[in-house]
């Protein structure tokens, strides 16, 4: 009789956490979290985790960012999902009711176009490249973040900006941004600097705190457009992904990490390392703490390893 | 034969329980019994630490997953075969190390994540079986080869290319890669015939084999092999490379250091 008390006792508690507690879990659900950071005047960052894409994060890795300006808000790219999209033009509304002004989307990557669908579509611009690969690739970019974080990506459809960008300088509301038509992380990476302000996005040419990713990567070019920017007289440097800085250390660390990168694919291609060997080596104190290691480490053997084993193969050559 | 009868009777006293009752798939594969029926019926299977493969847990690139078979913890190694359970095509590759340590790299196309298992036979006919789980997003075997739509192939089809090491990055004997101009094509992208290299020699300069290798259709395209030549043999000047792919089309070069 006790025994039976308690059960139906045991019952009702529960059945009274289950109504209580579903609803607020509904509406936590899916949920960005995200949180504008003032980083110089008129300047919002929304800082991503250091992770990689995952249903925990719902690929919410990435920084985006937007100015707000007298002739509107310039965003600067759009996140992972339409769910990101649209919890981000929230977040913008807590700050400024002005209109959309300009989506400018920093390169084909997923989780810094994937948010586009929130924005009026016209609004949304990038480099000729950029609009190119987002037509190529995108969608299958798109299937492949549903596949790794789920419902999150509810909705969302790869949706390629409607507007070709050129380099060069675009005076909005009082904002004289610089337009960067670079490349390295990809074929075509967008580089805004803001006279205004001195702040400096560098898209996904640089990374902080987290290992660069590299699955379009040409090293050269990347140092390049790493040189190029670290010769702007920028006050802020927003990273693609990692912490904003005032100074240029994420341009060093960036450039540092894929000069190692680089010499080590080179040295073991020519010690005659096979690429299980490569995946099992150790990294150097200075990379192996940065987030997503030794993680990113291998993806870049996958990536850039083949390329150097077949420079140092072909020319001992062989006769028929 | 009486002494091996014997030799498994003392295991089996030993562990106090046939090896066959004991030996559920470390691997935990679904599909491990059939495999069993299908490439080792009537024959011995243990699952033996002393063959390695290693491959990455998350394969980047499923069309080039790197594998590394090391069988050289055993001693007498007749024959290694490398199987991929989940794969459309089970059978990746088997060879026979002649004068090379039991031990092969190369790369395979993987269409799901699955285990990778590599079984060495031992002079007494015993197979010693290791193995590893790859993860990977897949779809490696029905794509159609980066070859087969370009005209580059038809020229250099089959065109070998190579190097032979000697120094401790590599390992402590002569090292051997060589990489052949192949497109290496399933069969099973939609209106592109199978096509592949079935047969390998890798032989030293007065025609000893180090290695022969029988390809399988999920060998990566452009395929590149490792071989290790045991410690202390350091005089291989040249090697010599022979072999066919499945239209009978011929392979021969020399790869010099």
């Amino acid at each position: 009789m006790k025994t039976r008390l308690a059960i139906v006792t045991h019952l009702l508690f529960w059945t009274l956490i289950l109504i209580l507690g579903l609803p607020s879990a509904w509406s936590a659900e899916f949920d960005y979290q995200l949180q504008p950071k003032a980083v110089a005047p008129d300047t919002w960052v929304l800082q991503g985790r250091l992770e990689d894409f995952s249903f925990a994060n719902g690929g919410n890795i990435v920084n985006t960012a937007f100015i707000t300006t007298a002739d509107g808000v310039v965003v600067i790219d759009s996140g992972p999902s339409l769910r990101y999209g649209q919890q981000l033009l929230a977040a913008i509304r807590k700050v400024s009711a002005a209109p959309i002004a300009r989506v400018l989307i920093t390169h084909h990557h997923p989780d810094h176009f994937l948010g586009n669908q929130a924005f009026p579509p016209a609004s949304i611009a990038a480099l000729p490249g950029t609009i190119q690969d987002i037509n190529r690739e995108g969608k299958a970019f798109a299937e492949n973040m549903y596949r790794l974080t789920g419902d999150w990506m509810a909705g969302t459809e790869a949706m390629t900006p409607a507007a070709p960008l050129a380099p060069g300088t675009l005076e909005i509301g009082g904002h004289r941004l610089e337009l960067l038509a670079l490349a390295g992380h990809t074929g075509t990476d967008l580089g805004v600097f803001d006279r205004t302000t001195g702040v400096l996005f560098g898209g996904d040419l640089v990374f902080y705190q987290r290992a660069p990713t590299t699955p379009h990567a040409r090293i050269p070019a990347w140092l390049t457009s790493l040189n190029h920017l670290a010769a702007l007289p920028f006050q802020v440097l927003v990273p693609g992904h990692g912490p904003v800085t005032r100074d240029g250390a994420p341009l060093r660390q960036t450039r540092d990490y894929l000069l190692w990168l680089d010499q080590t694919m080179r040295d073991g291609a020519a010690a005659g390392l096979d690429m299980t060997e490569m995946l099992a080596r150790p990294l150097p104190p200075a990379f192996r703490d940065l987030a997503v290691q030794p993680e990113e480490y291998r993806r870049s053997v996958a990536h850039l390893f083949p390329a150097a084993e077949q420079a140092v193969l072909e020319p001992a050559g062989a006769r028929r | 034969m009486g002494w091996t009868i014997l030799r498994h009777l003392g295991a089996w006293l030993l562990i106090g329980w046939p090896a066959w009752v004991l030996a559920a798939d470390p691997l935990d594969s679904p599909s491990w019994e059939d495999l069993r029926k299908r490439y080792f019926a009537g024959q011995t299977v243990v699952f033996d630490e002393a063959v390695q493969v290693n491959a990455p847990v998350s394969a980047e690139d499923p069309l080039n997953v790197p594998i590394g078979v090391d069988a050289s913890g055993l001693a007498g190694v007749q024959e290694v075969r490398v199987l991929a359970d989940l794969n459309p095509i089970v059978e990746i590759l088997s060879f026979q190390p002649g004068r090379a340590q039991p031990r092969l790299g190369f790369r395979v196309k993987l269409q799901q994540s699955t285990p990778v298992r590599a079984a060495a036979r031992t002079a007494d006919g015993v197979w010693h079986m290791g193995g590893t789980w790859v993860n990977t997003t897949g779809g490696g075997c029905t794509l159609p080869s980066t070859g087969s739509a370009s005209a580059d192939w038809q020229r250099r089809l089959n065109e070998v290319s190579g190097r032979i090491w000697h120094n401790a990055a590599a390992g402590p004997g002569q090292r051997v890669r060589i990489r052949i101009i192949h497109p290496m094509d399933t069969g099973l992208a939609a209106g592109i015939p199978a096509f592949f290299i079935q047969d390998l020699l890798v032989a030293d300069a007065s025609g000893h084999a180090l290695m022969h290798i029988q390809g399988h259709e999920p060998v990566s395209e452009n395929p590149l092999f490792t071989l290790d030549l045991p410690e202390g043999q350091t005089n291989l000047a040249k090697v010599r490379v022979t072999g066919r792919d499945n239209n009978g089309n011929r392979i021969d070069a020399w790869v010099t250091p």
